[in-house]
C-alpha cells in the first residue's frame, strides 16, 4: 500500500469522526424522555389512535392529516375506532397535549429531533 | 485527471486561496441569510427578485456559448476549435453550477427544493428550468471528462459520448429559451411580456459566453504552455461580434415597439431605465454604462485591425460582457417590477449581505472554474510534450 | 490490480442501492392506517366558483377597516408598514385598483373612495401555472389556496400575479412583529420566514360553513357578497344582475372572481 501511515491513520480518524455520536452516547448520555399527559388526556383514556401506533407513526399520521385538510379540504378524521376529530394539529392535538415542554419536548428533545410545526402552528401558552 | 488539479504554480494557489475566501465570505453571509431571513437583502414585496435571479438570468446565457465552439466544430469541422471545445465545456459547468447556486440563495425555503422534484409540475417553467439546467450540466460535465480523459490516454471517446455531444446542440438553446419563458408568460409584467424574449437571450448569451471564453483563452495563453490559437480566437470574435449587432438590434425593435405603439405599459419600462420614471431612476446610469460600452464595443469589434490586435479585442470582450452584464444582470430582470401592478414605483437596492452573497457565488463558480481549467490545461501540456 | 478495484467499486455501488431500496420499502409498508378515514364537514360551504361583488358605493373609511381588520386578526397577518409588508386585503385608490383607465376628469366620489383590494381568486390564475411544486394550487370550487408547508419561498408566483395580490415573508413574524405581542388567534397558525401569503377566502371558515371574515364584518351594510357565481339564485348573481360591475385588468384573460360595482 502506498504512503500506508496517511491512509491508516485517515481510516482511524474517518472511523472515529464517523461514530462519534455513538462513543459519546455511551459516556455520556441524559435520562430517557418522560412524556406527561394533561389531566385532559389522562381522562380521555386513548388519543386519536393507539397509543404504540402514535408513538411510531404519529410523524407520518400528522403529514397525512396536513394533506388531507389542507390540500383536499377534509378536515374531519374518522378514527379506526369510529370516533370523529377535528384534523388539526393546533386546536385538537395541542387542545389535549397543551403541556408541549413536558410531552412532545420530550422525546424530541432526547432524540435530537426538531420538527418546525410549532414555527407557523401556535402551542398553547404553558405555565411555567 | 483531478490530481493535476492538485500540482500547480505559487500563483495557482494563490488564485484558489483568494476564491476559496470570497466563498467562505458568501458562505457566511448566506448563513446569516437562513437564519434572518430574506429581509437581509434589499428586495421588497413590490420587488420580488432581485440580483440573485438577475444573475442566474445572465449566466444562463454565459452557460448555453459553449455551444458556439461544440456546434462549428461537431457539425461543421471548424477544425481550429478543436482545441477549446473543452474550455467551452467547462465554462459551461462553471456557469450553470453558478446559476444553480443563485436559485438556491434566492429561495425563501431552500431546504425544501426537493419539493421541485418530488411534486413535479410540468405547467410551470420553473419545473422545466430545473429539468434543462440540471440536464445541461450533466451533458457538459460528463463529455467534457470522457472527451478530456480520452486524449489524455491518445484514443478516441467511447462510441456513446457522440450523441450526448449532439444533444447538448439544441439542449443548450433549451436552457436559455426556458429562462427566457420564464419571463415571457407573464401576463402582468408587460417590461417582459415579449415574443422576442427568448431570441434576445439568445443573442446577449453568443456575445457574452464567447467574450468571456476568449478572455479566458488569452490568460490560458499567458500562464500555461497551451495556446488556443490565434485562428480560434479571431473567430470566436467574429461569433460575438455578429452576436453583438443582433442584440443591440433587438433592443431596438423593442424600444420601437414600445415608443412607436405610445403605449404607456409598453414604454414604462424604457422610461424608467433610460431616463427614470415619476422621479424615480437608480437604473438610468447604468442604463447608459451598458449602452455607450455595448456600441463602443460592437464598434471596435467591427473594425479589423482593433479586432485582430488581441489587446483591443481584450478590451472589447471585458465591454462586451460588462455592458450584456447589465443589461441582462440587473437592467432586465429589476425594472420588470417597475412600476408595479398598481402603477406605483418601489425602487430596489441590495444590500451588502446580499452583494457579499453574490460575490461569494462569482468567486465559487470562478473556483470551479479554475481548477476545471487546470485540469484541461494540465492535460493538453501532458499530451504536447 | 485496476480491473478488480473497478469491479469492487461497481459491486459496492449496486449493494448500496439494493439495500436502500429495501429499507425503503420497508419504510413505505409501515405507513398503512387500517381503516382510517377522511371526510369533509358536512356543514362546510360547496359551490362551483366563489365570487365576491363589492359595492363600491358601500365603502368608506370605516368599512373597510372592519373588513382589513377582521381578516388579519383571525388569520394573525403582521402588520409591519414598510415595503415588506403583508397584506390579505388593503384599501387604494382608484388610479392603483384600475391603473391605465383612469383619466384627468374622475368624479370626485371614485377619486377618493377607498377601494378594497385582495386576491381575485381568478378563474385562470397565472400564479397557480407557473407554481413549481404546487404550493398554490385551484381548488374545485374555484378558491386559489396556498400549501405553506409546501412552498419553497421561490417567489415565482408573486412576479405571475397582475394584482400584486401576494405577500411574501422576507422575515419570520414570530420573532420580529409577534414577538412581545400574542398572535391575535390562536386557533390559526402564523407563517414563517421564506413562504409566500395571501387571502385564501378563509377557506378554514368555509369549511365550517361560515362567510368569509371580511364579508362578515360589513354584513350589515352588504358593502361585500359573496356567493356562488353558478348558482343562478345566489345573491352575488342577483347582484350582479342589477348593477353594473366591473373588474380589474380583465383583458389580461385570468377571469378574477371579485367584482366591483361602481
Amino acid at each position: 500500500m502506498y504512503n500506508k501511515g496517511l491512509v491508516i491513520t485517515g481510516i482511524v480518524i474517518f472511523v472515529v469522526f464517523f461514530t462519534s455520536p455513538f462513543l459519546i452516547g455511551l459516556v455520556k448520555s441524559g435520562p430517557p424522555p418522560e412524556p406527561e399527559l394533561t389531566p385532559k388526556a389522562k381522562l380521555a383514556k386513548q388519543c386519536v389512535e393507539a397509543k404504540e401506533y402514535m408513538v411510531e407513526s404519529h410523524m407520518q399520521m400528522l403529514n397525512d392529516w396536513r394533506n388531507q385538510a389542507v390540500r383536499e379540504g377534509k378536515r374531519i378524521y374518522v378514527a379506526t375506532d369510529g370516533k370523529e376529530y377535528t384534523v388539526s394539529l393546533q386546536n385538537t392535538c395541542m387542545d389535549c397535549h397543551s403541556n408541549k415542554s413536558k410531552f412532545c419536548d420530550q422525546c424530541h428533545n432526547y432524540a435530537e429531533v426538531n420538527p418546525y410545526c410549532w414555527e407557523c402552528h401556535i402551542a398553547p401558552k404553558e405555565k411555567l | 485527471m483531478l490530481e493535476t488539479a492538485l500540482k500547480g504554480s505559487k500563483k495557482y494557489w494563490i488564485l484558489i486561496g483568494v476564491l476559496f475566501g470570497l466563498h467562505g465570505m458568501g458562505a457566511t453571509a448566506f448563513l446569516y441569510q437562513l437564519s434572518k431571513g430574506l429581509t437581509v437583502t434589499g428586495m421588497s414585496r413590490d420587488v420580488s427578485w432581485g440580483i440573485y435571479i438577475a444573475q442566474f438570468t445572465f449566466l444562463v446565457g454565459v452557460a448555453a456559448s459553449a455551444v458556439m465552439v461544440v456546434l462549428p466544430y461537431y457539425l461543421h469541422n471548424v477544425k481550429e476549435f478543436g482545441k477549446i471545445t473543452i474550455l467551452g465545456e467547462f465554462l459551461a459547468v462553471a456557469a450553470v453550477n453558478m446559476c444553480l447556486m443563485f436559485i438556491l440563495v434566492d429561495l425563501g425555503k431552500p431546504m425544501r427544493m426537493l419539493n421541485v422534484i418530488l411534486h413535479p409540475t410540468p405547467n410551470s417553467i420553473l419545473f422545466w428550468d430545473m429539468v434543462v439546467l440540471n440536464g445541461y450540466l450533466f451533458l457538459n460535465i460528463i463529455i467534457g471528462w470522457m472527451v478530456l480523459s480520452a486524449e489524455r490516454k491518445q484514443v478516441e471517446p467511447p462510441k456513446w459520448v457522440k450523441p450526448l455531444i449532439y444533444l447538448s446542440i439544441p439542449w443548450a438553446v433549451s436552457i436559455h429559451t426556458v429562462t427566457a419563458f420564464l419571463y415571457a408568460g407573464l401576463p402582468g409584467r408587460h417590461f417582459w411580456l415579449t415574443a422576442i424574449m427568448a431570441a434576445r437571450f439568445l443573442a446577449s448569451a453568443f456575445a457574452a459566453g464567447p467574450a468571456l471564453l476568449i478572455l479566458l483563452c488569452l490568460i490560458v495563453r499567458k500562464v500555461s504552455k497551451f495556446d488556443p490559437g490565434k485562428e480560434a480566437i479571431q473567430k470566436v470574435a467574429n461569433i460575438v461580434v455578429y452576436a453583438m449587432i443582433i442584440s443591440i438590434f433587438f433592443v431596438v425593435l423593442e424600444i420601437f415597439t414600445a415608443f412607436y405603439s405610445q403605449i404607456p405599459g409598453h414604454m414604462h419600462g424604457f422610461v424608467y431605465t433610460f431616463v427614470g420614471l415619476h422621479g424615480h431612476g437608480n437604473l438610468v446610469p447604468w442604463t447608459w454604462a451598458f449602452a455607450v460600452m455595448a456600441v463602443l464595443a460592437t464598434l471596435m469589434l467591427l473594425c479589423p485591425p482593433l479586432r485582430k490586435n488581441e489587446k483591443t479585442l481584450a478590451i472589447s470582450c471585458l465591454l462586451v460582457f460588462f455592458s450584456l452584464w447589465i443589461e441582462k444582470g440587473i437592467t432586465l430582470v429589476i425594472t420588470g417590477f417597475i412600476p408595479n401592478p398598481f402603477d406605483t414605483i418601489t425602487e430596489y437596492v441590495p444590500t451588502l449581505p446580499e452583494v457579499a452573497i453574490t460575490v461569494g457565488v462569482w468567486a465559487t463558480g470562478f473556483l470551479i472554474l479554475t481548477i476545471l481549467y487546470k485540469i484541461a490545461v494540465s492535460v493538453k501540456e501532458e499530451i504536447a510534450s | 490490480m485496476e480491473r478488480s478495484r473497478r469491479s469492487f467499486l461497481k459491486i459496492l455501488g449496486i449493494s448500496t442501492l439494493g439495500l436502500g431500496t429495501l429499507s425503503s420499502v420497508d419504510l413505505l409498508a409501515k405507513a398503512e392506517m387500517g381503516k382510517a378515514a377522511f371526510a369533509p364537514d358536512p356543514q362546510g360551504m360547496t359551490g362551483k366558483r366563489w365570487a365576491l361583488v363589492v359595492d363600491v358605493k358601500k365603502l368608506d373609511e370605516e368599512t373597510t377597516q372592519k373588513a382589513i381588520e377582521a381578516c388579519h386578526l383571525i388569520h394573525n397577518v403582521p402588520d409591519y408598514g414598510d415595503d415588506e409588508e403583508i397584506k390579505w386585503i388593503w384599501t387604494d385608490k382608484y388610479e392603483h385598483a384600475f391603473p391605465g383607465t383612469e383619466h384627468a376628469y374622475l368624479a370626485e366620489e371614485i377619486e377618493e373612495k377607498p377601494f378594497l383590494l385582495l386576491c381575485n381568486h381568478c378563474a385562470n390564475p397565472p400564479c397557480v401555472r407557473v407554481c413549481p411544486t404546487q404550493a398554490t394550487w385551484q381548488r374545485g370550487d374555484g378558491v386559489v389556496m396556498m400549501d405553506q408547508h409546501r412552498c419553497i419561498g421561490c417567489r415565482y408566483c408573486m412576479a405571475a400575479c397582475p394584482f400584486g395580490a401576494r405577500s411574501f415573508n422576507w422575515k419570520d413574524p414570530r420573532t420580529t412583529y409577534f414577538k412581545d405581542k400574542e398572535p391575535p388567534n390562536p386557533k390559526y397558525p402564523t407563517r414563517t420566514k421564506g413562504v409566500v401569503e395571501k387571502c385564501n377566502l378563509c377557506a378554514e371558515r368555509l369549511a365550517v360553513g361560515e362567510m368569509p371574515a371580511c364579508v362578515e364584518a360589513v354584513k350589515d351594510s352588504k358593502a361585500i357578497v359573496f356567493g356562488d357565481l353558478e348558482d343562478p339564485h345566489s345573491e352575488v348573481r342577483e347582484v350582479l344582475h342589477e348593477h353594473f360591475a366591473i373588474r380589474r385588468k380583465p383583458e389580461l384573460g385570468t377571469n378574477p372572481n371579485v367584482y366591483y360595482i361602481v
